[in-house]
């Protein structure tokens, strides 16, 4: 991209090593979630990429823009806040299938459901 | 006023947003203006009550301890990645947190925290008991855990939407 090139070494720096910080971690993340044995763990190495892994890049990106363009680049913040609030929901739907799954199969180590006041119909509740 | 933006903090962030993607002007402060006034509208046609922040104070702190926290168990999980989990030492569990929060915005909001946290994931909400249940990465101590989500988010949460 042309522009870039124009960037001040003070400002090259940050720029560089936000870059970097973000990617090991999004990087660590993606290895994580390869090499961990359990779902339950592995649903906690992608959030090292959508926290800081996406936040270091978003701030990279913002510096050396808004030099580059010479005004206040703040898409990248709204990218940061839907990441941060959709996330949520995804985790959500993934965690309660496994638990359900888990449940209904019968393995030991995960904790039972919560006991329901109203007449659940024959056998949901055995989970 | 507020028959026209019965959803005045939705509004503000809509036109806020529009302003960013946009380039500044008169003519983008107007449309985005006609179209937070009409989302706050076709919102409140699905969710009649608005959420109301009682205190400011209280949610600024509250984001600068998130903040906080989330660069803090970055690190803390991602060095236990690289140390493969303190060589085989690290044992994740399931914690179950009482909630006194019942405010729905604020649980989506507490629900954002443990989520941007490293080492945390939100598992499981009952509405009927209030109990939340957790998954913590680098389990030491049940009760710690507990004792954080109540004293470090919850008081703040309660004291912001109560």
């Amino acid at each position: 991209m042309s522009g870039l090139e124009g960037l001040p070494p003070w400002l090259i720096l940050p720029v560089a090593g936000f870059l970097v910080l973000g990617s090991t971690l999004t990087l660590l993340g993606a290895f994580g979630l390869l090499h961990l044995k359990s779902f339950y763990d592995r649903i906690h190495a992608p959030t090292l990429g959508t926290s800081w892994g996406t936040a270091a890049i978003l701030l990279a990106s913002a510096l050396s823009w808004s030099w580059a363009e010479d005004r206040v680049f703040l898409h990248e913040l709204v990218i940061g806040i839907c990441v941060m609030a959709t996330t949520p929901v995804t985790l959500m739907v993934l965690g309660r299938a496994a638990l359900h799954r888990d449940r209904t199969e019968g393995r030991g180590d995960v904790p039972p459901a919560p006991p329901r006041t109203e007449p659940a119909p024959e056998g949901a509740d055995k989970a | 006023m507020m028959r026209l933006l019965p959803h005045p903090l939705l509004s503000a962030a809509l036109v806020l947003m529009w302003l960013m993607l946009t380039r500044f002007s008169l003519g983008h402060l107007v449309l985005g203006s006609a179209i937070a006034v009409i989302a706050g509208l076709a919102l409140a046609r699905i969710e009649p009550p608005a959420p109301r922040i009682r205190s400011w104070p209280a949610l600024i702190r509250l984001f600068g301890i998130v903040t906080l926290d989330i660069l803090r168990s970055n690190w803390a999980v991602a060095r236990l990645m690289l140390t493969n989990g303190r060589h085989g030492a690290r044992r994740s569990a399931f914690v179950d947190i009482p909630l006194r929060l019942q405010n729905p915005v604020g649980l989506a909001l507490l629900a954002v925290i443990v989520t941007a946290t490293p080492g945390t994931a939100w598992l499981e909400y009952d509405q009927e008991s209030g109990v939340l249940l957790l998954h913590v990465f680098d389990m030491i101590d049940e009760d710690g855990w507990r004792a954080l989500i109540r004293d470090r988010y919850e008081a703040l949460l309660l004291e912001v939407f109560a």
